[in-house]
């Protein structure tokens, strides 16, 4: 890996947005992934190597050591918030189909169910994964799900519930995503989820944590 | 603030099964009074509740509570509070909730009329301008719903009214995902405090024209959020600790509006607010664990005058019924701490040192409940002019207690957790004591699309 993507990987590792950014202190005053995302595209590196070889390891190891309780969410977030970063460099690329996304992936917490501090994780952890996120918020209906399917007919499910009593509404969602697409990919997750549930309702997979949500959406798109 | 001294400002007077002011129910229960009570919390098994079910729905809560009152009853319990938490579509569809009360109440008359056993019921409805966002906390035609039921929940025998209010949640949600202390400060005392003031002016007037009970708001949106968080390690501990101290000021408002206690079980900041306003609490500790895990499963009960279990589903177990099993340990524990309170204040002390003792120095939320450090922190939350001075001293303090346990080799935390020890000092002292410096600074460093000012009367 060249100089300039290494420094790129690190930038995104410790959550170094930009040159202003003062997080983290032992990269103060230097480029961040915004700056050197810029530096690498004008020394001509392949915006495909930029997210390749940096971006999406880099939020890889992040992952690893978040799920390995050696950091905390925040400095998660840092890192997320410095990809993003970057990619407002790369966005033209994306535009003119240079560099693509791993795939799309709809999440949403399920109808009657506000909570969305868990959704929000798995969106953050698989939009670093490469992955393109339409996040359709909380208290989502059937309607709300197969009318963004239409949109992106290719795309990988997620759903998210909390409580017990809205656990229940997967089902009824589940059950609409098969009429409309029979072979739609459904992942699911939240506190009182577990695989039998997954099984129950016909959902595919049941993802314990964020990690496990972006380790199935890369195999299956691999 | 109205509270300008503490109530309880010996650690020894902060006591469980004692408060200054007691709380007297209409079947006879004295909350605070010399004894503690069990506070059962339940909720149904997985299932939808539409037209098709209400009648299966009703069921459950009569199970429920016909299970509950006859393990109590079978224990020589001394009274019982039913804490019926509504589910969203019990409040949202009021006349559900209603017929849910009444079904209850008729049982605890029953036990009442037929065995003497005392019960009453807390109502506690859902917040449910939860569902906007950005949420219209002062214009949203969701109050509506959650005041019918309110109203006539307590005329169909709700004796003691709750709710887990949401104002400032729009905030806290993602400040408590980055640990910003400021966002949370924001959240809590700026527009939680002035949320709380609207709100339970209204729940305060309705309980008044009934002669009903209302007992207090739990921060636990907020706070028990970050617990959960810390205990899953998404957040740190110390960070956690922080939250919880900080929810006080927000929490207290509904004293400062009249209301008398026992304040809600999940509401971990009761200790604090039993110290300075003298109220009586509910905590719930590791009894709970059928609901979340929490750091403090002895030391909750510390100062608390009614035991809860957070809540538990109506579901089977080798046993009985799960509220049921949860009754009868509520039942033994409350029955120990009854003992203690029969031996004097001796058995009172002893008994109380060794649950605190128990989990004091194994996480800082345990530690801030200790009832020393609730005394020191709470003369902090009532030094300032304004809730956010208040808050942020006492947030000074609790961090001052964190280091101290740790400089004395009593508590040991990893290098992450004390990591943002100094940042969050640092954030801490950046904040003006006036609200509206504080607004001044905040405002521009916020993403404004996700809430209104003016619903908070700003």
């Amino acid at each position: 890996m060249s100089e300039i993507l290494e420094k790129l990987f690190e930038a995104v590792e410790f959550g170094k947005a930009d040159k202003a950014s003062p997080f983290p202190p032992q990269l103060k005053g230097q480029d961040g992934a915004n700056e050197l995302t810029k530096n690498a595209l004008d020394a001509d590196v392949d915006p495909k190597d930029i997210l390749e070889q940096a971006l999406i390891p880099a939020m890889e190891r992040v992952g690893k050591k978040f799920s390995e309780q050696k950091i905390f969410v925040p400095q998660m977030l840092m890192s997320a918030k410095a990809m993003g970063a970057s990619m407002v460099q790369l966005k033209p690329f994306f535009a003119s189909g240079k560099i693509k996304e791993k795939g799309t992936f709809i999440i949403g917490t399920v109808k009657g169910d506000l909570h969305d501090i868990g959704k929000n994780l798995v969106s953050m952890i698989v939009e670093g994964g490469g992955w393109k996120i339409v996040d359709l918020g909380v208290d989502v209906s059937e309607d709300k799900f197969l009318e963004k399917i239409d949109e992106y007919p290719n795309a990988v499910i997620g759903l998210s519930a909390l409580l017990t009593t809205t656990m229940v509404n997967m089902e009824d969602i589940v059950k609409a995503i098969r009429t409309k697409k029979p072979d739609a990919r459904v992942l699911i997750g939240g506190a009182p989820i577990n695989d039998d549930f997954c099984q129950k309702i016909g959902a595919d997979y049941y993802a314990a944590d964020p990690q496990k949500a972006v380790e199935y959406l890369n195999k299956i798109a691999s | 603030m109205k509270y300008k001294n503490l109530i309880i400002s010996s650690p020894q007077e902060l006591m469980f099964g004692k408060a200054p002011s007691p709380v007297k129910t209409r079947r006879g229960l004295i909350i605070g009074g010399g004894q503690v009570y069990s506070e059962l919390n339940f909720t149904l098994p997985t299932m939808s509740i539409n037209s098709n079910t209400v009648k299966r729905v009703n069921e459950h809560y009569r199970e429920i509570a016909e299970g509950a009152l006859e393990r109590a009853l079978h224990l020589n319990s001394k009274g019982v509070v039913l804490e019926f938490e509504t589910l969203l579509e019990m409040t949202k569809t009021p006349q559900i909730g209603v017929d849910i009360v009444s079904i209850m109440n008729e049982v605890c008359e029953k036990y009442y009329q037929k065995h003497g056993l005392a019960s009453e019921i807390r109502l506690t409805p859902n917040d449910l301008r939860e569902f906007e966002r950005p949420a219209k906390q002062r214009t949203s035609e969701l109050i509506a719903p959650m005041m019918e039921l309110f109203e006539r929940g307590m005329e169909a025998g709700g004796d003691l009214v709750s709710i887990e209010s949401t104002g400032g949640k729009e905030v806290s949600d993602d400040a408590l995902m980055m640990c910003d202390i400021k966002a949370i400060m924001f959240a809590l005392s700026v527009l939680g405090v002035r949320d709380m003031q609207f709100l339970w002016k209204k729940i305060v007037g309705l309980a008044n024209k009934q002669g009903k009970i209302a007992a207090g708001d739990s921060a636990c949106g907020f706070a028990n959020t970050a617990m959960v968080l810390a205990e899953k390690k998404y957040i740190p501990k110390v960070f956690a600790a922080l939250v919880r101290v900080i929810s006080v000021v927000r929490s207290i408002v509904a004293m400062e509006e009249g209301a008398v206690g026992p304040d809600k079980d999940c509401g971990y900041e009761g200790p604090f607010l039993k110290a300075i306003t003298g109220i009586p609490i509910s905590m719930e500790g590791k009894t709970a664990a059928c609901a979340h895990f929490s750091p403090i499963g002895n030391i909750a009960s510390a100062c608390t005058d009614l035991w809860s279990n957070e809540s538990v589903q109506n579901i089977k177990l080798l046993s009985g019924m799960a509220p049921t099993a949860y009754m009868e340990q509520l039942e033994y524990d409350v029955r120990l701490m009854n003992v203690a309170l029969k031996g004097g204040d001796q058995s009172c002390q002893l008994f109380q040192q060794l649950m605190v003792d128990s989990d004091v120095y194994t996480d800082p939320q345990a530690l801030v409940l200790a009832p020393e450090n609730v005394i020191r922190i709470s003369k902090e939350l009532l030094k300032g002019d304004s809730y956010v001075a208040n808050a942020k001293n006492g947030a000074l303090a609790t961090l001052d207690i964190i280091e101290e346990a740790i400089a004395s080799g009593q508590m040991e935390l990893s290098e992450m957790e004390t990591a943002y020890l100094p940042i969050l000092r640092e954030d801490l002292n950046s904040i003006p004591d006036s609200e509206s410096e504080f607004i001044d600074m905040m405002l521009p460093l916020m993403d404004q699309s996700k809430f209104i000012l003016e619903e908070y009367g700003l």
